[in-house]
């Protein structure tokens, strides 16, 4: 077990740097951030100084060593654009993506477990079909665009809610959150939701997967027989079952939800930290993107490690492959 | 995430990766139980006839458009934003113009065209690399087959959006660099795929003689090995098209994508996101269909592939 977990580690802290380097060397490699962070009324004392201040000068093995060693002191480079630390410049916009993320997880929950059990309670009704047919949507249809639709719908042609920014804010433990107030929910409803649907369709279909399969075991059939109510039966015993894998694959969905954060939070110009990478991306502000790709990508690698060491706590199957090979 | 890739050696099999002729030239039956098969299934059919027409607009956009919208002699900017139906000064805009007083629906077309040459360009191209590699893991087994499995592993553990991002961000704009930030999302899905079939076919007799009749290792990969493994692979290939094309349109949109140069239909959903709050829908929303019916489409084809070309459903 130690072995396994001490091999895995190693493996993401292998990997880890390999990304560092791959997203460093290729940012680092394209355009030239002088021409756009320099005045070009500047003379060339200016521009060399200024080139100077941001260490654009040295070799890029140096740059990187240098900027992998104050990573490791929680320093990933100050925004160009900003003038403020990258990394704080992040963890300034973090509550906002955590917020619609953590949003569109209780919608897809909410939403999707319901659904999912009505269409695996009822598989041939119409209302079953229904939302087996919207799942497959939610799955092939692009987020950027159903955003732009809830927003035509909601915003444009209906005016119920608002289409862009976060609203009121209020401050929980010193974090600015929307939710609290009537305006702030008006504004997390819809990227939320166009957020949550790829989830909810992922929900639904397992949910309803579940529902079919518990709906046949031995133990239904029992509290029924002892004549338990049908909706005791549905809402406590075959619930309570297919909870299960519903919560596992959305705790490992979370990361996933982050990422895809960008392009809801570009559709309703949310302001979290994927609105900020693609703004950095347009603005070429270096040491933001790589800021952002380098805190997401470890993000995922801490997931999957706890992911695999825990798989392989629940299944000795996995670690003893493992060690195999 | 730079993966070792070998040069895919060449391929000889007459291997038509895009269209469904692969199943069975050779023989007349299987082909046409194919055919029976997948025409059963009315829906299927009906997003097949949409995808080729797609299609067909997307090759003969020069000859069907009412105008070029990207020749400044033929637009007028005094036709900006016009809703649809309106007739101009030249010609009639059915879906409207957008703010430069291009058409919208010769717009589309173009679109179309670019979108879907990214969309099957990255994957043909992820399909012969991502093939190629996962016939080789399968074949030589081992540690060769441990390595590539495990990148392809890491690389699957990210979502495919992220890897984008950073290769976009890497690369930089531009059609070809888009369809290398497309191949790198997908070749992992081939290789697995066809890894899976193919660990299964190597164990088969057929393998076993052709060894036995000491061919080069290129020559049963290639020869014997690959055809028997395609059915799976041009299924995942059909919904990974809707895949890219997807993928290429949200990075457009978010403007990290194709330059304004090549308009995709992302792009031009980008472009009239600005207009549509003042009311101006249509110059997202159009586009925003055309991109729809594309996916649903080749979807629907996929689907039905997938039923026909699954032996475990042949009744």
């Amino acid at each position: 077990m130690l072995v396994f977990t001490i091999r895995r580690l190693m493996q993401s802290v292998i990997v880890l740097f390999v990304m560092s380097l791959i997203v460093f060397i290729g940012i680092y490699a394209v355009g030239n951030p002088v021409d756009i962070l320099i005045n070009p009324e500047a003379d060339i004392a200016e521009q060399e100084a200024t080139i100077r201040r941001l260490g654009l000068d040295r070799p890029l093995w140096s740059q990187y060593f240098s900027f992998l060693n104050s990573a490791l002191y929680g320093d990933l480079g100050t925004s160009f654009v900003h003038n403020e630390p990258a990394l704080e410049l992040i963890f300034e916009r973090l509550p906002a993506t955590l917020e619609i993320a953590v949003g569109a997880v209780g919608l897809a929950i909410v939403i999707g477990i319901p659904a999912g059990m009505v269409a695996g309670l009822r598989p041939d009704s119409l209302i079953g079909k229904t939302i087996m047919s919207g799942s497959i949507l939610g799955f092939s249809l692009p987020t950027f665009w159903v955003g732009l639709m809830l927003i035509m719908l909601f915003a444009v042609m209906l005016g119920w809610l608002p289409a862009s920014g976060r609203g009121d804010t209020v401050d929980l433990f010193g974090v600015p959150v929307s939710f609290l107030t009537w305006d702030g929910l008006t504004h997390i409803l819809l990227p939320a939701f166009n957020l949550a649907l790829f989830k909810m369709s992922l929900v639904i279909r397992l949910s309803r997967a579940g529902t079919r399969e518990v709906m046949l075991q031995d133990y239904v059939k029992f509290s029924r027989a002892k004549g338990l109510s049908e909706s005791r039966v549905i809402l406590v015993h075959v619930l309570k079952n297919i909870l299960i894998p519903v919560v596992t694959v959305l705790g490992l969905e979370l990361g996933n939800v982050i990422a895809f954060a960008v392009v809801t939070e570009t559709v309703f110009a949310w302001p979290g930290i994927g609105k900020l990478l693609i703004d950095s991306i347009g603005l070429l502000d270096r040491p933001v993107v790589v800021a952002y790709l380098l805190l997401t990508v470890t993000m995922f690698i801490l997931i999957n490690f706890v992911v695999d060491v825990l798989y392989s706590v629940l299944d000795p199957r996995v670690r003893l492959g493992d060690m195999k090979s | 995430m730079s993966s070792p890739v070998p040069a895919p050696a060449p391929i000889p099999t007459p291997t038509d990766v895009e269209g469904e002729t692969v199943v069975g030239e050779q023989a007349e039956s299987p082909w046409r139980r194919f055919l029976s098969d997948f025409f059963e299934s009315r829906i299927a059919v009906a997003g097949l006839v949409v995808f080729v027409f797609l299609i067909l607009a997307a090759l003969f956009a020069p000859y069907v458009t009412p105008q070029n919208p990207y020749d400044l002699m033929q637009i007028s900017i005094m036709d900006g934003r016009l809703p649809p139906g309106t007739q101009g000064e030249m010609i009639h805009y059915w879906l409207g113009t957008d703010d430069q007083g291009r058409d919208m629906l010769s717009g589309i077309f173009y679109g179309l065209r670019t979108s879907l040459g990214v969309g099957a360009a990255s994957t043909v191209i992820a399909l012969f690399i991502g093939g190629a590699i996962g016939l080789i893991a399968a074949y030589f087994g081992g540690r060769v087959d441990a390595m590539i499995m495990r990148v392809a592993d890491l690389q699957l553990s990210f979502p495919a959006i992220l890897i984008a991002l950073i290769l976009v961000s890497i690369l930089g704009q531009g059609v070809e660099k888009i369809i290398i930030a497309l191949v790198a999302v997908q070749w992992a899905y081939y290789a697995r795929t066809i890894r899976g079939t193919a660990l299964v076919e190597r164990r088969k007799e057929y393998v076993e003689a052709a060894t036995c009749l000491a061919l080069s290792h290129r020559r049963i990969v290639f020869r014997h090995l690959l055809p028997n493994c395609t059915p799976p692979l041009i299924v995942v290939g059909t919904v990974q098209v809707a895949h890219a094309i997807s993928l290429e349109a949200t990075l457009s949109f978010l403007g990290i994508g194709l330059p304004i140069t090549e308009p995709s239909l992302g792009l031009l959903i980008k472009n009239g996101f600005d207009y549509m709050l003042s009311g101006d829908y249509w110059i997202s929303f159009y586009p925003g269909v055309a991109l729809l019916i594309t996916i649903v489409s080749i979807n629907l084809v996929g689907d039905q592939l997938r039923d026909v070309l699954n032996p475990r459903l042949k009744r």
